[in-house]
């Protein structure tokens, strides 16, 4: 039985913000299953009462000192962005045609 | 006259600091080398020449004038271009990035700066650091300058590459599941793993947050060392960097290099003899054991259970913290938009940028992530590989009361063909079967060249205790002392 169907890859791709073509939809639909079949390896793992792991490195609280450093200039920072005005990124509507009017 | 493009690094700081040759004479027989060679081998996605030249005049002034230069003054270096640098194009191997030339440095190239190093260029790789052959990168495939039609390893193939064809006696790796050990491996050069927040993350662009860690490549095991020492410790700018003194790296790899190994522990992984590893690679494997034990080293067999599924906990947290990672690109604050004709939405434009950014390895590991992120998914992948982790953990550590290091193959096989294993993506996960469990654990591993299968190099590794940098470069150090090291056809 396959891990995972076309139609939940779509919605994946959907989740994902990527608009996968449909002939990219075929391809990963059986690419992707292979690969969850396959890690799914994992469940045979006893390991109800383990804890788990997130991190390799036991730090927490990392503080530094509140003081001030030079930063990037709006400039800087704004040099590689598709699109900036008055000091801001420029992005594309955000809101609904309706909304907006 | 010397070729200085066949020179250790420790040798060209010698010669530069002695005054027998300049910083600009080895910067300009790299790059010449470079032109020469990498149409060939396309190791390099950018070669920065002007930088460079400007860099190692800047070195020579300093030494005219007195001024004490270090270890590594004047020697050039290659970076992967996954860590980003001050007006020089970075593009992680991808097209999102195409063109970017990010407004800082990362903390590991401010420090290779800082070092007196000569930065030559960036260095090509898998998109992302994602993939095992160097073949998912955008940009084309680099070739593997031991065979040409046969990859160079991934994700750091381009940074392998550069050191094999003699275009750089360093470079900088980074390695997320293997990816500075295995492209050591299969181009017959050292690649080292640090341990997991003894090298700085700042600036380097995110894959997988809990597993990726820079280090050094290079041809011998006293030159990674010496690399190692510049690029590593405490960075108040990552918060999961270590607050502790680096080991003495460069004090083992001379300790190692007088081929004393009495009184040391060393552990062979039954897991990792069995099945899964080509026959050639075994027996050079075997070869190096038995050479090891002469130069005094005990050698214990012992079981990791858990190991066998450090390949698949690998595949569920990795692409889980990548598909997080990646959200950033969404075509407003850096690289592509597309789409944005006036009408569309933000999410409209988002999805177009990135389907059209992104390649197909990535998008499987941002979807893959995605499931296993999901509710009702969670707890029985993601959840499940985290314990899973906990137990790898657990066997590193029961390993390391027993041993004072552990040894394997790096790699299961030698160089592939390129084009092999692109079909089957599950195909590619499995050359870094024996790489993974280190990065999962967060302890330091290295990549020694051991020998050849078929003519081709192969790999051991050396897994070491946590903030125990220094055994590993101790072990691979009296290897590289007895083996030798092993060199490409001429190009």
């Amino acid at each position: 039985m396959a891990a995972i169907s076309r139609e939940e890859v779509a919605h994946l791709a959907r989740l994902s913000r990527l608009a996968v073509t449909e002939e990219e939809l075929d391809t990963f639909a059986g690419q992707l299953d292979v690969i969850l079949q396959s890690v799914a390896q994992v469940g045979e793992v006893a390991a109800a009462d383990i804890p788990p792991t997130s991190h390799s490195v036991p730090l927490t609280n990392v503080l530094r000192e509140d003081v001030v450093v030079p930063g990037l200039t709006p400039q800087e920072a704004l040099s590689g962005a598709p699109d900036a005005e008055e000091q801001r990124f420029r992005v594309p509507r955000i809101l609904d045609e309706d909304v907006a009017s | 006259m010397t070729d200085l493009t066949r020179l250790s690094a420790a040798e060209i700081a010698g010669l530069v600091a002695g005054g027998e040759t300049s910083a600009v004479e080895v910067t300009q027989a790299h790059l010449d080398r470079i032109a020469a060679v990498d149409d060939r081998v396309n190791a390099f996605l950018y070669v920065d020449t002007e930088g460079a030249l400007a860099a190692a005049r800047g070195v020579d002034e300093r030494r005219a004038a007195g001024e004490d230069l270090g270890p590594l003054a004047g020697v050039p270096v290659a970076v992967k271009d996954v860590l980003t640098t001050k007006g020089v194009p970075t593009t992680v191997g991808s097209k999102i990035l195409e063109g970017w030339r990010p407004p800082y440095d990362s903390t590991v190239v401010e420090r290779l700066r800082a070092a007196g190093t000569v930065m030559l260029g960036k260095t090509n790789m898998d998109e992302f650091a994602m993939g095992s052959s160097t073949e998912y990168s955008a940009y084309g495939p680099t070739r593997n300058p031991w065979n040409l039609d046969r990859i160079p390893g991934g994700s750091g193939g381009g940074s392998a590459a550069a050191l094999a064809a003699y275009e750089a006696p360093l470079s900088i790796g980074s390695d997320t599941g293997g990816s500075i050990r295995q492209p050591g491996a299969v181009t017959g050069t050292v690649g080292a793993k640090p341990t997991y927040g003894g090298t700085s993350r700042y600036g380097l662009v995110a894959f997988s947050s809990s597993l990726d860690t820079p280090g050094p490549c290079a041809r011998t095991v006293l030159d990674a060392a010496l690399l190692h020492q510049v690029i590593a410790g405490h960075d108040p700018r990552d918060s999961t960097s270590i607050p502790a003194p680096v080991p003495d790296v460069v004090g083992a790899a001379r300790l190692g290099a007088t081929g004393d190994l009495t009184g040391m522990k060393l552990g062979v992984i039954t897991e990792f003899t069995g099945e899964g590893a080509e026959p050639g690679v075994m027996a050079a494997f075997r070869e190096s054991v038995e050479a090891l034990a002469k130069l005094g080293a005990e050698i214990v067999e012992l079981s990791c259970p858990h190991f066998r599924y450090a390949l698949p906990a690998y595949y569920l947290i990795a692409p889980s913290e990548c598909s997080s990672n990646l959200a950033r690109f969404d075509g407003v604050r850096f690289g592509l938009r597309v789409g944005d004709d006036g009408n569309r939405s933000l999410e409209e434009v988002m999805s177009l940028t990135r389907e059209a950014g992104f390649g197909p390895e990535v998008k499987r590991r941002i979807m893959i992530g995605t499931y296993a992120l999901s509710s009702g998914y969670y707890d029985a992948y993601y959840g499940q590989a985290q314990k899973v982790r906990t137990l790898i953990t657990r066997d590193f550590t029961a390993a390391f009361e027993q041993v004072d290091a552990l040894i394997s193959p790096t790699t299961p096989f030698v160089a592939f063909p390129i084009g092999a294993r692109t079909a089957d993506p599950y195909q590619m996960y499995l050359a870094d079967l024996f790489t993974i469990p280190t990065n999962l654990y967060g302890g330091p591993a290295i990549s020694v060249p051991c020998g050849l299968s078929e003519g081709l190099p192969v790999g051991l590794q050396v897994m070491a205790p946590t903030m125990a940098d220094d055994r590993m470069y101790r072990v691979a150090a009296a290897l590289e002392s007895t083996v030798g090291s092993f060199t490409p056809p001429a190009l």
